[in-house]
């Protein structure tokens, strides 16, 4: 479904990084990858240069046989089909959850008023918030707001959800409740590609696990295999410091 | 907007208004409250003194203050008089309702028919008329005087060049954070040019280079030239689209850069982003600067007098002219620009106080 070749990507600013260094992946249909690795170790551009939002310097993405980095390719179309999921929420504040499920519903799907309404009650219900559809998210917690920004993403019908560290600013008793939503999406066979500190959510429903360090995939395999026979030595450290 | 969101939101602004007086009084507090109450009486004084030093300088220099005759300058009675265009005779007056009509036949110019009030008159059937004699004299209503009348042009440039500025400002500002160069570039190059010369001079260049090729090539192809007010709303809202342009810079550059990618992420265009995601955030964080810009533009009006617009100054000017109360007219005018600010300001801190609960 995703098809990475060979990505190399630095950044200059404030000081030359290589955050990738000819990375190649290919993300099958139905597939749960979670994506582990130290700060700074590239997993966060990796997932971002997957719907161009940072563009590689070299290299190849084909999603569903598209090019994106082709500057013939409509990105918006192929974006459309991708939700994504932030670290820092990103709702829209001047909207209710409502409208910030609703607007890309509107605008990129161009769906009628009555179908996109129906749309948002069913997704609000699906991550348990529909209580508050009238509520700003200023007004949410941590929780329930990444809760609606997943529920912003499945608006569109995506065909894959990219999470990046989903969790990582949330309060530690809110982890739980959207790690759940993120756990039923899985279940439902959506294809996911996860950069996470969730070792447990790794381990429970993943399908591959990759693990990065200085902007190159070090190892990567099923969580059994990763977790209990580890082959490189950075791997290992890295799994010490954190388990 | 449901009811019940806006009283939370109105709790909220107060518990938020009362919080930040106690943070400033935590920095700076005069505790005693006799001492607060001096210091307010402190302020009057002031005040008075600066008033009755005014006033004592006028009456030492022996100034009449008249300003019981200031009110016609706002409405006054008209009255209507009547001339005789030629030689003739009253032929005849008749009732008609609660008027007169009275018909004159003048030598050379027919039978003229005028209806007039009652008792406005003095003539009967079969008098003869000369030219420039009074045929009948009567009060013709109320009157908008000239201060009215400049304020109300005041008031319709300002708001006119506050729209058309808004729009420019909104473009150009747009414009401004693209990265298409002919966009940036005619931008930057719009916001230099302008604000790096004088009003006053740019309202000449309008009315008197620009206005005067254009009225000529309009002339040339059968169209009436323009009234030069509209040199001036244009002068006026193009100088401030300029400082706008600015203004919607700054307002779009502070939103976090995460709103962007979450919208750009779900598929929108640039331009939906901008218009359903961006603009909406930064219009709320830049009223008050654009505030203070459309306070300016309202003062900065008062240049337009120099290309023969009647507004307020212009029209005080003329005022004091004919009747020589500089000082009250003067007086006067600041005040009604000091109403139309004042008013402004408040209405834009209310569309805050609006936005804030969001």
């Amino acid at each position: 479904m995703i098809d990475v070749k060979h990505i190399y990507k630095t950044f200059y600013v404030p000081h030359e990084v290589k955050a990738l260094v000819d990375v190649s992946n290919t993300i099958e249909a139905g597939e749960v990858v979670v994506v582990i690795g130290p700060s700074g170790s590239g997993k966060s551009t990796f997932l971002r240069c997957l719907n161009r939002l940072e563009t590689a310097d070299h290299g190849q993405i084909m999603v569903d046989g598209v090019d994106i980095f082709d500057p013939k390719t409509n990105i918006n179309t192929v974006r459309a089909e991708m939700g994504m999921v932030f670290q820092s929420f990103n709702l829209y504040p001047h909207l209710t959850v409502q409208g910030n499920v609703t607007l890309a519903q509107k605008l990129v799907r161009k769906r009628h008023k009555k179908e996109r309404e129906e749309k948002t009650r069913m997704l609000l219900e699906k991550v348990g918030i529909s209580a508050k559809a009238k509520a700003w998210p200023s007004n949410l917690s941590g929780g329930q707001q990444q809760r609606v920004a997943i529920a912003r993403a499945l608006a569109m019908d995506p065909k894959i959800m990219l999470f990046d560290e989903p969790t990582s600013a949330l309060d530690p008793e809110m982890i739980g409740e959207v790690l759940e939503v993120m756990k039923t999406l899985a279940k439902e066979g959506m294809t996911m590609v996860c950069v996470t500190h969730e070792m447990g959510f790794a381990r429970e429903v993943g399908d591959r696990v990759i693990f990065m360090d200085e902007g190159m995939i070090v190892e990567q395999g099923t969580p059994e295999h990763f977790f209990k026979n580890p082959i490189h030595d950075r791997t290992k450290l890295f799994l010490k410091q954190i388990l | 907007m449901n009811p019940g969101r806006q009283k939370i939101s109105s709790v909220g602004l107060f518990c938020k208004v009362r919080y930040m007086e106690q943070k400033l009084s935590n920095i700076k507090r005069l505790s005693n409250p006799i001492a607060y109450f001096l210091s307010v009486i402190g302020f009057l004084v002031l005040l008075f003194m600066v008033i009755g030093a005014v006033y004592y300088a006028t009456v030492a220099v022996d100034y009449q203050w008249r300003w019981f005759k200031v009110p016609k300058y706002f409405m006054y009675k008209s009255t209507i008089t009547l001339y005789a265009e030629g030689y003739g005779e009253i032929d005849s007056i008749v009732d008609n309702r609660e008027k007169k009509d009275i018909t004159v036949t003048l030598e050379d110019a027919g039978t003229r028919t005028y209806s007039v009030p009652e008792g406005s008159f003095d003539w009967i059937e079969g008098d003869m008329v000369s030219p420039g004699d009074i045929l009948a004299s009567y009060e013709g209503g109320w009157r908008p005087g000239i201060l009215a009348k400049g304020l109300w042009v005041t008031l319709k440039i300002s708001f006119l060049a506050t729209i058309f500025g808004i729009l420019l400002g909104i473009i150009g500002g747009v414009a401004r954070v693209s990265d298409t160069p002919v966009l940036k570039w005619s931008a930057i190059t719009y916001v230099e040019v302008i604000r790096g010369s004088p009003l006053l001079v740019q309202i000449m260049i309008f009315y008197f280079v620009l206005g005067t090729t254009m009225n000529k090539i309009l002339l040339m192809n059968g169209i009436p030239k323009l009234d030069p007010q509209w040199y001036g709303i244009m002068a006026l809202s193009i100088f401030t689209g300029a400082y706008v342009v600015e203004i919607v810079r700054a307002g779009i550059e502070a939103i976090h850069p995460g709103q962007v990618e979450a919208a750009r992420s779900s598929g929108m265009t640039y331009f939906q982003c901008m218009f359903h995601i961006i603009l909406p955030q930064a219009l709320k964080t830049i009223l008050p600067p654009l505030a203070g810009q459309f306070i300016n533009l309202i003062k900065d009006s008062s240049l337009l007098g120099l290309i023969s617009i009647r507004e307020l100054t212009k029209a005080t000017r003329e005022g004091i002219t004919t009747s020589l109360q500089t000082f009250e007219l003067w007086i006067l005018c600041a005040i009604l620009y000091l109403l139309m600010t004042f008013t402004l300001s408040m209405c834009v801190q209310y569309l805050e106080r609006r936005t804030a609960t969001k």
